[in-house]
């Protein structure tokens, strides 16, 4: 699914590598917690996979590609293959939840007649069904973070990545949206979720890699959040 | 692609950044309008050379009492100058299309007509006009063999081409559609960076629209197609108010006013205008999307 064999990436301005000489693999089918102070490389290792940057040496393997080989006009094909949340949950605060999720089918050109039945479909796996009229501001951050799920798993990807989803979010609503990605990696999604959040990591005793100035420094299948001391 | 969704992010884009969206639509009028005017002026210089350059002839001017030309030393011209003139001229066929003899009577009858309204006619006798050859060239270019085979000869006083006199003025309206070419074209380079610029602003405004977009995989042509369309479609509007205002020039300024006050030359037609109008059109359309696709390569990267 994701092989990262001897990555190392420097962005220009810095001296250090943000990923230093970095090799790993995620299986199919896996959900991967991503931990580490900031700075990192978290991030700079979920923009690899989505192809927003690229190495400097070693090569990015995902979903069969290697991304240094894939030709710029081929990325959104694979993009449209890894769905992506964010803390900030990126929803447009003029359309409603319907429209959010139609949003990511209308702009790779589905027809209408698919939109309208996928969407209320995903609207009910994530649970908000009965608010699809609303706008983002008139949700809890907890439901505006599942619309942006909801939008992220319309197209069924192979592969989900969470930058810090629950970040913003309260303990018991993070907890919600935790079990809402265990489902979707049940169904068989790839889930890779970066988090602070000790306590998500602890009880969830899924895959853990921890990144500590680009280095893997732990890498534990049910690992904890921190060191298991 | 769903040309639905297209046209509605079309319509909102141009709502959302209305008073660059009118910026953009006025420049592009008013440099398109001078461009086309520009345009214009070199369409109406042809059509006025065509006209006058058929009417042209060559002057050769004989000797009268009293001339004072180097040519004329020997007093008014001869008799036998005048038939060998004559034949030479004939001799030059097919080149010379027409030779007409005016006499002095001939030329002060055409002074008193041309000047009827001017006291000048009471101070001019017909003595004191030439007796003149009229000549047509078939090709009114090739005036320097008639000028160097008549120029100086004794009897004749001067050889004059009247296409001369018409260059100079073809010139000065060269000069003014050079003036107005120029200033098209400083025109089009500021409508250009406008457009740089609104699409510049457009992208950023639309930053969180374009990066969802990014992330669920659209591709690039649908992210930046909106755009596209916006700069074409305001081109268009503009292209379509400069072709507006040269229709105005054609039948107000060319048709109401020049036309009836100066009836003895030709005027550019309607089918010059028709000839403009889809210049303009596709110069404006292309610059536009020119200038939005290579500003936002730059912006809306993958």
């Amino acid at each position: 699914m994701i092989l990262f064999d001897h990555v190392t990436k420097t962005y220009p301005s810095q001296n250090r590598p943000a990923l230093d000489d970095v090799s790993l693999e995620i299986e199919k089918g896996e959900f991967v917690f991503l931990v580490g102070p900031s700075g990192s490389g978290k991030s700079t290792f979920l923009r690899l996979v989505l192809r927003e940057e690229r190495p400097n040496t070693g090569s990015v393997w995902v979903l069969g590609k290697e991304l240094s080989r894939l030709s710029n006009w081929k990325i959104p094909a694979l993009r449209r293959q890894i769905g992506t949340v964010f803390q900030d949950f990126r929803l447009l605060p003029n359309k409603s939840v319907f429209e959010n999720v139609a949003f990511a089918l209308e702009v790779i050109g589905k027809p209408r007649s698919h939109i309208r039945k996928v969407v209320p479909e995903v609207l009910e796996v994530v649970g908000l069904e009965d608010k699809m009229e609303r706008r983002p501001d008139e949700l809890s951050g907890g439901e505006q973070q599942r619309v942006a799920i909801a939008r992220a798993f319309v197209n069924r990807p192979m592969l989900l990545i969470a930058d810090e989803p629950t970040g913003n979010l309260d303990p018991n609503t993070s907890i919600g949206i935790m079990k809402l990605l265990d489902r979707i990696n049940r169904l068989g999604t790839t889930v890779i979720m970066s988090t602070h959040d000790a306590q998500i990591v602890d009880q969830m005793r899924r895959r853990v890699i921890e990144l500590e100035t680009g280095h893997v420094v732990r890498d534990q299948s049910r690992g904890v959040y921190g060191y298991a001391r | 692609m769903r040309a639905s969704f297209v046209t509605s992010e079309v319509g909102a884009g141009l709502r959302r950044n209305l008073t660059m969206t009118f910026a953009v639509i006025i420049t592009v009028a008013v440099s398109l309008a001078l461009f086309g005017v520009s345009l214009l002026v070199r369409a109406q210089v042809t059509t006025m050379q065509d006209f006058w350059y058929d009417k042209v002839e060559v002057s050769i001017f004989l000797c009268s009492r009293g001339s004072d030309a180097p040519s004329c030393a020997s007093g008014a011209v001869t008799d036998a100058q005048r038939d060998q003139i004559r034949a030479d001229l004939e001799s030059l066929r097919p080149l010379v299309e027409e030779v007409y003899y005016e006499s002095k009577a001939e030329a002060f009858e055409r002074f008193r007509e041309q000047f009827a309204n001017s006291p000048i006619v009471e101070n001019v006798t017909e003595e004191a006009l030439p007796e003149s050859f009229r000549v047509k060239l078939a090709d009114p270019t090739q005036y320097d063999v008639v000028a160097s085979a008549f120029a100086g000869r004794p009897g004749i006083e001067q050889v004059n081409d009247q296409r001369k006199v018409l260059d100079q003025f073809f010139r000065l309206l060269n000069g003014l559609q050079a003036i107005a070419l120029l200033i098209a074209i400083i025109m089009l380079i500021v409508t250009v960076l406008l457009i740089v610029n609104t699409m510049r602003v457009a992208a950023f405004s639309r930053r969180r629209e374009t990066g969802i977009m990014r992330l669920v995989g659209a591709s690039n042509f649908y992210i930046q197609l909106p755009f596209l369309l916006e700069a074409a479609v305001a081109a268009a509007l503009g292209a379509g108010l400069a072709i507006i205002s040269l229709v105005a020039v054609k039948s107000f300024v060319i048709d109401g006013v020049l036309a009836p006050s100066f009836q003895f030359t030709a005027f550019v037609g309607w089918d010059a205008v028709i000839a403009i109008a889809p210049i303009l059109l596709l110069t404006g359309i292309a610059l536009a999307s020119l200038a939005a696709f290579f500003t936002l390569r730059k912006y809306l990267r993958v």
